[in-house]
């Protein structure tokens, strides 16, 4: 009998976690990732999780202490958010460079200032450039899932780097939804105990943390690029693996929906996908040919998928619940580095949607379909990202 | 000397590195390792001790040693510990050296959590009293009246203003085990408080004071001899408490005015001869006289 049961989607990431079998786990509270840490410390103290369960007095020594573990060959595991996340930065860096495998839940909020707590993506996407793998999910089930694909992506010998699994805030950790849970035996066979080739040990001691010149530092930078880069097809065979243990395939780096004849589509990450998949839907029926690409990993950035999903639409609106201050938003950026300048890419248009909680719902889908439609066949993309639902009276 | 102690056991920080010459830190690091042994894990800030010592491709170290980033040695350190635990490898022991920037400043935060947490580690704060791998600017840990390039001498400035952390005490206030205070003047005391350490579990933490003849200005044969200075004029009293309490104290068998220990060093030049330098002076030597009645160091 398959373990299917509604449970908050903070409770599934516990429950995934603690399939995993981390060896250290480090806690400090944010909302709204707490639930996460709190079910986990509830597991620790009826003694259902063998863990060593850390309570550190930040972020910035969450990060360090699974960073510390890692080191010492130990499976380990963190979660936060917002401006946990961004207290994290520098140690996040670190530990991509001196390739330290641990996972680390990015609980979607939005930063200060003003300060609020509601969902938005500044704070996963400022760490975009760390050198941790970012991975995207829509659902609870998905969160699960992913959390379980994580360790073994961050654990494989080639990629070796910090992986975080991205999930909106509220929508996603504090929602019930049902989900499906695997049995420990499976996911013992799925992912191996951690058994790193390097780790801090007396009997083979090495250095870690070097100082390196330029001589040598670029050739360290490209490594862990080339990890990320070379990684790709390991990420979709990991996922694939995944797939057909659970039997839910959530279609490798990117989930393209209704993207074959699509002459309008859009790109999204986390569970605004959910809103705009019934969208789609909706807007298929009244006859218009639209489609959803939904990023679920985002570093390393699955430009492939992207083109194949895209490069027959004539345009292409991306949906940024970001902004680069003085630029545009930062999936936007990336989607046209890759689809733009080539021969028949479509036209990409960037739209700020849904900062710090305001709801990017059917309506505001429809606003970005009526507006890409109207600057294709104006021909006149615009500058600046197009910010959708701003009230220009509250603006100075 | 130093060689004849480490008698005829394997350095585990060998020659090599980068260190300036007569550096009282490197020196530190060896005795503190000799008294370790070699089962155990060695975390260090981002600091002298990183730089000299990582030059990749090259090590000194013959024990595993982690550097991370600046201010987070003690969280590396309790991942380390809590790993260890969670692995059953139990006989392998976290130690921690560092300078006082990451440790009375940068790092202080996480630091005190390592404390309060209990975490099985020995922290070791090699302590030269400013941010020397940037050139020596001021630090939590700069005495009274120093020069630094962030607080320098000048017609409206007299040096530091500000006194020394105390940070022994605020450590010990985190109620640990094992706190103690030494000198790399001592390196038989350093030894046998390091291995006084390592024999108990828990957050330890000592604090050495360790000469910097590149930024204190003095020739770089003279750090024994200053540091010598330090400890019997009183200003760096070397103690031992255990869970608290005093427990074990360096007597001062001939007690010396501070003018002999500052008259050594370039950064208080200013204190030793300068116009209007005995206000300086006086408050330096009743800092002194403070601590050797605080640690009754004459009894």
């Amino acid at each position: 009998m398959a373990d299917i049961r509604v449970v908050e989607g903070s409770e599934a990431v516990a429950l995934a976690v603690k399939a995993c079998r981390p060896d250290v786990i480090a806690a400090y509270p944010i909302s709204p990732q707490t639930h996460i840490v709190e079910t986990l410390a509830r597991m620790a103290a009826d003694g259902e999780l063998n863990s060593e369960y850390v309570r550190v007095e930040s972020e910035f020594s969450a990060a360090s202490v699974v960073s510390g573990a890692s080191a010492a060959g130990s499976r380990s595991y963190t979660a936060s958010a917002s401006q946990g996340l961004l207290l994290m930065t520098e140690v996040l860096y670190a530990s991509a460079g001196m390739r330290l495998p641990f996972v680390i839940t990015g609980v979607n909020r939005s930063i200060s200032a003003p300060i609020n707590i509601q969902v938005d993506h500044q704070d996963t996407i400022s760490l975009r450039d760390t050198g941790v793998v970012q991975l995207y999910v829509e659902s609870a089930q998905e969160a699960y899932d992913m959390h379980i694909a994580a360790f073994k992506i961050a654990e494989d010998p080639s990629i070796m780097l910090p992986v975080m699994v991205c999930m909106d805030g509220w929508v996603l950790t504090h929602s019930y939804e049902r989900v499906e849970f695997l049995d420990s035996k499976a996911v013992d066979a799925f992912l191996p105990l951690f058994k790193p080739e390097h780790y801090l040990v007396p009997a083979d001691p090495k250095t870690w943390g070097s100082y390196a010149e330029g001589d040598v530092l670029m050739e360290f930078k490209y490594s862990i690029h080339k990890a990320m880069i070379a990684g790709k097809p390991r990420i979709r065979e990991i996922m694939n693996e995944l797939a057909t243990l659970t039997g839910r395939d959530y279609g490798g780096l990117v989930d393209a929906y209704r993207t074959g004849d699509a002459e309008v589509i859009l790109v999204a990450m986390g569970s605004m996908a959910g809103t705009i998949k019934d969208e789609v839907d909706a807007l298929r029926k009244e006859g218009k040919k639209v489609g959803l690409i939904r990023i679920r990993c985002y570093r390393p950035f699955p430009h492939e998928e992207i083109w194949a999903a895209a490069h027959r639409a004539k345009v292409v609106a991306v949906l940024d619940a970001n902004v680069s201050m003085g630029s545009e938003g930062a999936v936007g950026l990336d989607v046209k580095s890759k689809l733009c300048g080539r021969p028949g890419g479509p036209m990409v248009l960037d739209f700020i949607a849904g900062l710090g909680g305001r709801e990017v719902n059917s309506t505001a889908v429809r606003t970005i379909v009526d507006c890409a439609e109207r600057l294709l066949s104006a021909n006149a993309p615009p500058a600046e990202a197009v910010w959708i639902d701003l009230n220009p009276a509250l603006v100075p | 000397m130093a060689d004849k102690a480490l008698g005829k056991r394997e350095s585990l920080f060998v020659s090599g590195h980068r260190a300036c010459h007569g550096c009282g830190l490197a020196l530190a690091v060896r005795h503190i390792l000799q008294a370790t042994g070699n089962d155990v894990i060695v975390v260090s800030p981002t600091g002298c001790l990183e730089t000299f010592s990582s030059p990749y491709g090259y090590s000194p170290w013959r024990v595993p040693w982690i550097h991370h980033v600046f201010e987070n040695a003690p969280a590396i350190a309790s991942g380390v510990a809590a790993a260890l635990k969670a692995q059953r490898r139990d006989t392998t022991r976290v130690v921690v050296i560092g300078g006082d920037g990451a440790t009375f400043d940068i790092g202080f935060g996480s630091l005190s959590g390592m404390l309060e947490r209990g975490d099985d580690v020995l922290y070791i704060c090699a302590d030269n009293g400013a941010y020397m791998n940037t050139g020596g600017q001021r630090s939590g840990a700069t005495p009274f009246c120093a020069a630094t390039t962030t607080h320098p001498v000048g017609k409206a400035s007299a040096g530091k203003t500000e006194k020394k952390k105390d940070l022994p005490e605020i450590v010990a206030a985190h109620g640990v085990p094992y706190v103690a205070t030494a000198s790399v003047a001592y390196l038989g005391d350093l030894r046998q408080k390091v291995k006084k350490a390592m024999a108990l579990h828990g957050p330890r933490y000592i604090q050495i004071d360790t000469p910097c003849p590149s930024v204190w200005n003095f020739p770089s044969h003279l750090t024994l001899e200053v540091g010598r200075l330090g400890v019997s004029c009183g200003l760096v009293p070397l103690f031992e408490m255990l869970d608290g309490k005093i427990t074990k104290i360096r007597k001062l068998k001939k007690r010396t005015p501070v003018i002999d220990y500052l008259k050594q060093q370039k950064r208080f030049q200013h204190v030793v001869a300068g116009e209007g330098s005995e206000e300086g002076l006086m408050a330096i030597q009743e800092q002194a006289d403070r601590t050797i009645e605080k640690y009754n160091l004459l009894g």
